[in-house]
């Protein structure tokens, strides 16, 4: 047995079924390129969905006389992509983001689910918190928004959260993400007492005595600048921490947005050992270093930091080779006046979910590192094997959360036309290749792309 | 067509950082600062160069000596000057930047010269409004009219600065400074190293193309210029030394570690000194010092940038002296 599939198993509770109803008539999507690697379905053919579900995928489906057909050819249908790391601001930050304008910007880059987390004002920490955001996931009408909730009280480090009470009301995994869970002693406690739960703890890996009050990456730019670095140290050393966690207890540790090559060596030994660790990278880790900050571009000010081209190599490989899981954007949303300051000012962070696909295309397709399957796996198939949840594939009987993109079409990135409320994005300008049109979850359309 | 016959030199707008500048810029700046020394040592120190123009001096970190050459600099020009300082002003009641920039703009000044605490700073500001913006020390980043009086303090002592060697002592991390002199002298074809303890040596900084002393004895046998850094006495609070006492005893310039120095080794402050910490008073005040002929070239150094980015040209200078440009 794999380490992924120990984690997938490990849930108490069996996969957790997202909510959602089904569609008033049957669809069909005709004549794309069906792209399944949970499957190992590749080939022109029809999708029909119905009551929700996917009621079929093959070469040619006849469709019933209610169903509603859609011409998709020259497109690629596949499972609805899955986002296990975005920052949504409600409560506290609405002018950044809502829960409403967030999915909406997660259906237009073709999630179908996204899992969103609590350093939110206040913070996301007891179940009438998880219920609100549950709640406001449900009236968006966008993708399938599952609250992750805090690690610990008021995301202090200090006291576990109600772990159990918060699983009840709905959260999919804890995490203290924005700052690190630093107490080694509160790390292990979390990762013993989430495997009656049968979830994920998510960890900011971050020395903060390392990282200090450092603004980007420490290196021969940030020397050439003048701004405070990071050290690649400060996130490789508490992954490293961490591992030996996950090992003592057998818990599912899952590290977020890997930067450094250092972190893929360390995540490489635990998966050599079978240990319970996943990790994710972001798009733009994966496309983007340290050099971007040049002219001080706040655009390009995230946590943790972009790297070295070195880095860049390495996440990039192992995404390739799976020690990297998965891509999650680390959507993080702010007001345009808030980084339009002097660098060291400005907040932390990056929008990623209307860009995220193609990014990945651009970054990972053309340049012949990955099939467009694997990058189908990376983006919907794999968040939802490691993670125990139902979708991320096109099964009949499953839930249908499917996207529709043109893997082909060249794009400009404008983010005058983001449905998100924010629009610091570093690829502002970038040229990119494939382009979502149609997102579907549960079977209804939550977006199309006007023609 | 060289730097030293075009308007302004080619700088440009602004005049932010040396990062970029060619060494033929930077010299035609030097050049142009000679002519404007003079103007310092007549009995009526004015010329209407800039006669008209109208210049704010706008200090978010509190400067004695920068904010007084600068303005000594625009004064002996006929400028008009406005100073502004970060207390008592609107910046404190939580003015952002952007806002500050777009307020100066609307009483269509000339020009802008700017300390502020964040690196990046003079860029940002130069980037949102068409006046001339002169960087007076943004953070960490950059300080380029200290390193052009410190290189026209050098050329004046050894008349020329191709081949000169020239080592950076201190706390080079937190150095707009250092930052500022390494690029001007390796753009003018110095070389440049630099010496302190690791924990004040920022990563990185062999690729800028300096060499890296550990100890300061191996500074001093190879350099013709020591270049004494101001030691920040909050780095001993923030752990990067144990003391100054230790500081002084490792790394501070004293007249028995030049002892054995060649004769024509000169030291260079840029002020304010923490005697007996950095450098020893027999030193600062003795034979190898150029630290008051620094501070001298300053105001002229400053002239000449604010006349060429007025749009003067280097080879008109000395005419634009006298009252003819």
């Amino acid at each position: 047995m794999s380490a992924r599939d120990g984690v997938a198993g490990a849930g108490g509770s069996g996969p957790r079924r997202p909510a959602g109803g089904p569609g008033e008539r049957p669809l069909l999507l005709r004549g794309g390129r069906l792209l399944d690697p949970s499957t190992g379905l590749d080939g022109t053919g029809d999708l029909l969905v119905s009551g929700g579900e996917i009621a079929a995928a093959g070469e040619t489906i006849e469709a019933p006389e209610t169903a509603e057909v859609v011409d998709v050819s020259g497109l690629v249908v596949a499972p609805g992509l899955i986002d296990l790391h975005v920052h949504f601001r409600e409560p506290g930050g609405e002018h950044k983001e809502t829960i409403r304008s967030g999915a909406a910007a997660a259906v237009a880059g073709g999630f179908t689910t996204v899992w969103t987390m609590p350093n939110t004002d206040p913070p996301i920490d007891d179940p009438a918190a998880v219920g609100f955001v549950r709640a406001e996931g449900e009236r968006a009408e966008g993708a399938r928004v599952m609250p992750i909730g805090a690690a610990s009280v008021g995301r202090r480090g200090e006291q576990m959260t109600e772990v159990g009470e918060l699983v009840l009301a709905g959260v999919v995994a804890v995490s203290d993400d924005g700052s690190p869970i630093w107490h080694a002693g509160l790390l292990r406690r979390l990762l013993e007492y989430t495997q009656t739960f049968g979830i994920p703890v998510l960890q900011h890996s971050e020395v903060r005595e390392l990282a200090g009050s450092g603004v980007m990456n420490e290196g021969r730019v940030s020397t050439a600048l003048g701004l405070r670095g990071q050290p690649n140290a400060a996130e490789a050393a508490m992954v490293a921490r961490d591992i030996q966690l996950a090992a003592l207890t057998g818990g599912h540790l899952h590290v977020c947005h890997v930067s450094t090559r250092e972190t893929v060596e360390q995540l490489r030994m635990a998966r050599r050992r079978g240990l319970p660790v996943t990790s994710e990278v972001t798009p733009h880790h994966l496309a983007l270093t340290d050099a971007e900050v040049r002219g001080y571009r706040t655009e390009a000010k995230v946590n943790p930091p972009l790297r070295t081209e070195e880095d860049r190599q390495a996440v990039r490989e192992a995404l390739v080779d799976g020690v990297i899981d998965v891509i999650a954007t680390d959507h993080a949303p702010h007001h345009y006046e808030e980084k339009e300051r002097e660098f060291d000012d400005a907040p932390f962070g990056a929008v990623g979910l209307e860009t995220a696909l193609g990014v990945a295309i651009t970054e990972l397709v053309e340049t012949g590192l990955m099939s467009l399957g694997a990058v189908v796996e990376r983006m919907a198939c794999a968040p939802a094997r490691i993670m125990g949840l139902e979708g991320g594939t096109l099964e009949a009987g499953s839930p249908a959360d499917v996207v529709v993109f043109d893997p082909e079409e060249r794009w400009t990135v404008d983010p005058d036309t983001f449905l998100s409320r924010s629009r610091n994005t570093p690829f502002a300008g970038r040229e990119l290749t494939g382009r979502v049109h149609r997102t579907l979850v549960g079977g209804r359309v939550r977006f199309a792309r006007e023609a | 067509m060289t730097a030293g016959e075009r308007p302004g030199a080619g700088l440009g707008k602004d005049l932010v950082g040396l990062e970029g500048l060619s060494g033929d810029q930077i010299v035609a700046i030097l050049d142009t600062a000679e002519p404007f020394k003079e103007i310092s040592e007549r009995r009526i120190k004015k010329v209407p160069v800039l006669r008209g123009k109208t210049i704010v001096n706008l200090f978010f970190e509190p400067s004695t000596r920068t904010r007084i050459s600068f303005e000594f600099a625009e004064k002996r020009l006929s400028a008009d000057t406005v100073n502004i300082s970060a207390s008592g002003s609107s910046v404190q009641k939580g003015e952002t930047l952007v806002d500050t920039a777009r307020n100066l703009e609307a009483m269509r000044i000339d020009m802008v010269v700017m300390r502020h605490g964040s690196a990046g700073a003079a860029r940002f500001l130069a980037e949102r409004i068409p006046s001339n913006v002169i960087n007076a020390g943004d953070g960490q980043h950059e300080h380029p009219t200290q390193a052009l009086l410190d290189l026209l303090t050098l050329r004046d002592r050894f008349g020329r600065l191709e081949g000169l060697k020239v080592c950076i002592v201190g706390d080079i991390v937190h150095s707009r400074v250092a930052r500022s002199n390494i690029w001007g002298l390796l753009a003018v074809g110095a070389e440049v190293a630099v010496c302190g303890p690791r924990t004040l040596i920022p990563l990185g900084i062999e690729e800028l193309g300096v060499e890296v002393f550990g100890r300061v004895e191996e500074a001093i046998a190879w350099c013709d210029a020591l270049y004494v850094l101001r030691l920040q006495l909050e780095r001993m609070q923030a752990g990067f030394i144990p003391s100054l006492r230790e500081y002084n005893r490792v790394f501070g310039v004293s007249s028995e570690r030049l002892a054995t120095a060649d004769d024509d080794l000169v030291v260079l402050h840029p002020g304010p000194m923490n005697r007996g910490v950095e450098i020893d008073s027999d030193v600062a005040d003795g034979p190898r010092s150029v630290i008051l002929p620094q501070v001298t070239n300053g105001v002229a150094i400053r002239m000449a940038v604010l006349y060429l980015l007025a749009g003067g040209r280097p080879e008109m200078a000395e005419a634009a002296k006298q009252g003819e440009g």
